[in-house]
């Protein structure tokens, strides 16, 4: 735990409070505000784990973006997967999509109405129940980014080397930069810098962020998820917002490499081609998501049973498709802490341990005692 | 025994019902009230002031590093009733066995029992066995009711706690919760989490002469140290503040929470006493409970607060403020 230590030492964090305090200081001299935005739902977590919003000056307001992948899934794509889980497919799933709602259920639901459902950790689960269970066909739940697409490819290129044949993919894979893109083209939006997410960069690598930097002067700091990476990370976007610079900063350079990871990008590219996917809240985004290869249609759950991703019906008064996009605080939403929390979760920023929602839920932050 | 496994004819009431009470049972058990094998245990006590406990037992896997489920049981009830401010006297030990069990699981369990009931300084006084077909419970359940005698000088209530009050807890935070996610998980590359199972009682009664300075006690097991507080708190009139650099953690438990995003305030102890006692007490029972190996890494680990009334407040580990929430939902299914 040494190494980690380091990167949560309170006497180093103490001295970025009063950094931080002096630059936001400056920037209110100057008349200026900033609102930068956190895309990824670690780092969400990790600033409401280590109250970091304790940490920010005034002048800076820090929004949650769409960074969860489980917040963002459409219900349709829960829908699909409680059909399966009826027809007697063996369901893998990663744990924090048991309680996401669908249009009129949960996978947890369908588990205790005797569905097969498993949470795991790695999607190595699902290989060795695919080998434990030849009669029954497996059907991962294939969500995420490229953070996890990469492990999740890397799972289904075994299963075809070993010739499984009950082993299928969900697939509801998403993409960063895309969905960046849709935001800053919003005229709602103003955000002055994104603190981009850590492991996603490890793939995709920090010259991915260079068009938002370099064509929509949007500052771009690659940050890690420990706490003084945040604080570091919240400086460099400040920095550059007092200079009215807006250039990429990879301040992960301990992970991040400016071309990224070139085989998971080579498997990536092997298995799946983009497609326009749809977002819970935000809409469908063209460009925004991977589907599998046609090619690889026997490991494409979808196509194998020909089902049809509706678009799901969302609770007509969760907001958190504003929430997503960074256009409000949980918060602000009327159902708020009201018929939403995460016992009785409405909306996905609610479900997920990552959401922003469950987020500021449990760990209000800036409390003064 | 002739049977390498469980048999439903064991629970039948015959012959082999018979075998399995005489040889596994009255062999561990039988030397005091339950040699007989009476339908009921005839017990007497001093005091007409008792504590009554029940907890059951479905623990996945049954065997962990650092325990099983039989000192689990063992452990749980005796725990109940040492932070109810008693000493710990009777268990009874309900066993539901599953069609099948592996009759050596059975003995490394009941041999458990055996080991932490004595180290407890209790006697299982009565109990009952009943097998089940395969698949109608998970290879071995266990029920246990545990009866104590309350000791003299404790008063544990909520509304004796006041501001200024300390918080005590006697050892690392979330092991067994840890350890039965690494089993499960099976990480077993690094340095693998050992659950905490074990008795308590000692770090209740070795502080009685400072009873008058104790508030309350609990066990954090399900939902960890963050519920034990948020039910302290919850609708009082004080609040709390905890430091996550005085936070006692394993450094395995530390790692592990790392690598599955677990928060550890949400994690289960089973050998760990949360305690809220009057400041001038708080050094003196520290010092006694680090005499002790299940009290050697106690730490002080906050305050009771006037302020935030209601609330659990955590100072985290980079000094910022935030609430301690309960978590929701289930963390990890069938840790106890």
């Amino acid at each position: 735990m040494n190494y980690i230590d380091g990167f949560r030492d309170p006497d180093a964090a103490a001295r970025y409070r009063v950094t931080l305090a002096q630059l936001g200081q400056e920037l209110a001299d100057q008349g200026g505000r900033a609102c930068f935005m956190e895309v990824c739902g670690s780092h969400t977590m990790a600033i409401a784990r280590f109250a970091i919003r304790d940490f920010l000056p005034p002048a800076v307001t820090l929004v949650s973006g769409p960074g969860c992948p489980v917040c963002v899934t459409d219900p349709g794509y829960i829908d699909a997967a409680i059909e399966l889980a009826g027809q007697g497919k063996i369901i893998v799933t990663f744990g924090d999509m048991m309680r996401v709602p669908g249009s009129r259920s949960t996978l947890a639901k369908s588990r205790a109405a005797g569905g097969w459902i498993e949470s795991c950790y790695s999607p190595v689960t699902a290989l060795e129940l695919a080998r434990a269970h030849p009669e029954r066909e497996i059907v991962f739940l294939a969500i995420g980014f490229e953070t996890t697409v990469a492990p999740v490819l890397a799972m289904l290129d075994t299963a075809r080397r070993s010739a499984l044949p009950n082993l299928t993919l969900l697939v509801a894979f998403k993409l960063v930069p895309p969905v960046l893109a849709a935001l800053i083209a919003d005229p709602e939006l103003k955000i002055d810098g994104f603190l981009c997410p850590a492991h996603v960069s490890a793939v995709i690598g920090a010259n991915a962020y260079r068009p938002f930097a370099e064509n929509h002067g949007v500052a771009c700091v690659v940050a890690g998820f420990e706490p003084l990476d945040i604080l570091y990370g919240v400086e460099g976007l400040l920095r550059q917002k007092i200079a009215g610079r807006a250039t990429v900063d990879n301040q992960y350079n301990r992970v991040v490499r400016p071309e990224g990871n070139p085989v998971a990008q080579r498997l990536m590219d092997h298995y799946l081609m983009p497609a326009a996917v749809s977002w819970r809240g935000l809409g469908v985004i063209p460009a925004s998501g991977l589907v599998l290869r046609p090619e690889f249609a026997q490991f494409d759950a979808e196509q194998r049973h020909q089902l049809t991703l509706q678009p799901g019906r969302p609770n007509p008064h969760c907001l958190c498709g504003e929430v997503l996009k960074g256009k409000i605080r949980p918060a602000q939403c009327a159902l708020f802490g009201v018929a939403c929390h995460p016992d009785h979760p409405l909306g996905p920023c609610m479900v997920s341990s990552e959401g922003s929602c469950a987020a500021e839920y449990r760990f209000a932050s800036g409390v003064t005692p | 025994m002739n049977h390498d496994h469980i048999l439903l004819a064991h629970g039948g009431g015959g012959r082999l019902s018979h075998q399995l009470i005489t040889q596994e049972i009255l062999t561990r058990f039988g030397s005091g009230p339950l040699a007989s094998l009476p339908d009921a245990a005839a017990l007497e006590l001093d005091s007409s002031r008792i504590r009554f406990t029940t907890d059951g037992f479905v623990v996945q896997p049954l065997e962990f590093p650092g325990g099983n489920i039989g000192d689990l049981a063992v452990h749980g009830t005796v725990n109940d009733l040492a932070v109810s401010g008693a000493r710990p006297r009777w268990l009874s030990l309900g066993l539901i066995l599953e069609e099948g069990l592996p009759l050596t699981l059975l003995r490394r369990v009941l041999d458990s029992v055996q080991r932490a009931a004595a180290d407890c300084g209790v006697i299982v006084a009565t109990g009952d066995t009943k097998v089940v077909r395969r698949g109608q419970c998970d290879g071995l359940y266990i029920t246990s009711s545990g009866i104590g005698e309350a000791l003299p000088g404790f008063d544990l209530r909520l509304d004796r706690i006041l501001p200024g009050d300390r918080i005590l807890v006697s050892g690392p935070l979330g092991d067994h919760g840890a350890a039965i996610l690494a089993a499960r998980e099976g990480f077993e590359n690094f340095h693998t989490p050992v659950s905490d199972s074990r008795p308590v009682h000692r770090l209740v009664e070795g502080v009685a002469s400072l009873a008058w300075g104790i508030r309350f006690m609990r066990d954090p097991t399900r939902g960890g140290l963050a519920t034990v507080l948020n039910e302290m708190t919850t609708g009082q009139d004080f609040g709390m503040l905890i430091r996550a650099r005085e936070l006692p953690f394993s450094p395995g438990t530390a790692a592990l929470a790392e690598m599955m995003g677990l928060d550890l305030l949400h994690v289960a102890s089973e050998g760990c006493l949360v305690m809220v006692c009057a400041a001038e007490v708080a050094e003196a029972i520290l010092e006694f409970w680090r005499t002790l190996p299940e009290g050697e890494k106690a730490r002080a680990i906050g305050v009771v607060t006037a302020d935030q009334a209601g609330r659990v407040i955590l100072e985290s580990a980079i000094g910022g403020l935030r609430v301690v929430d309960v978590p929701s939902g289930e963390l990890l299914p069938r840790i106890c």
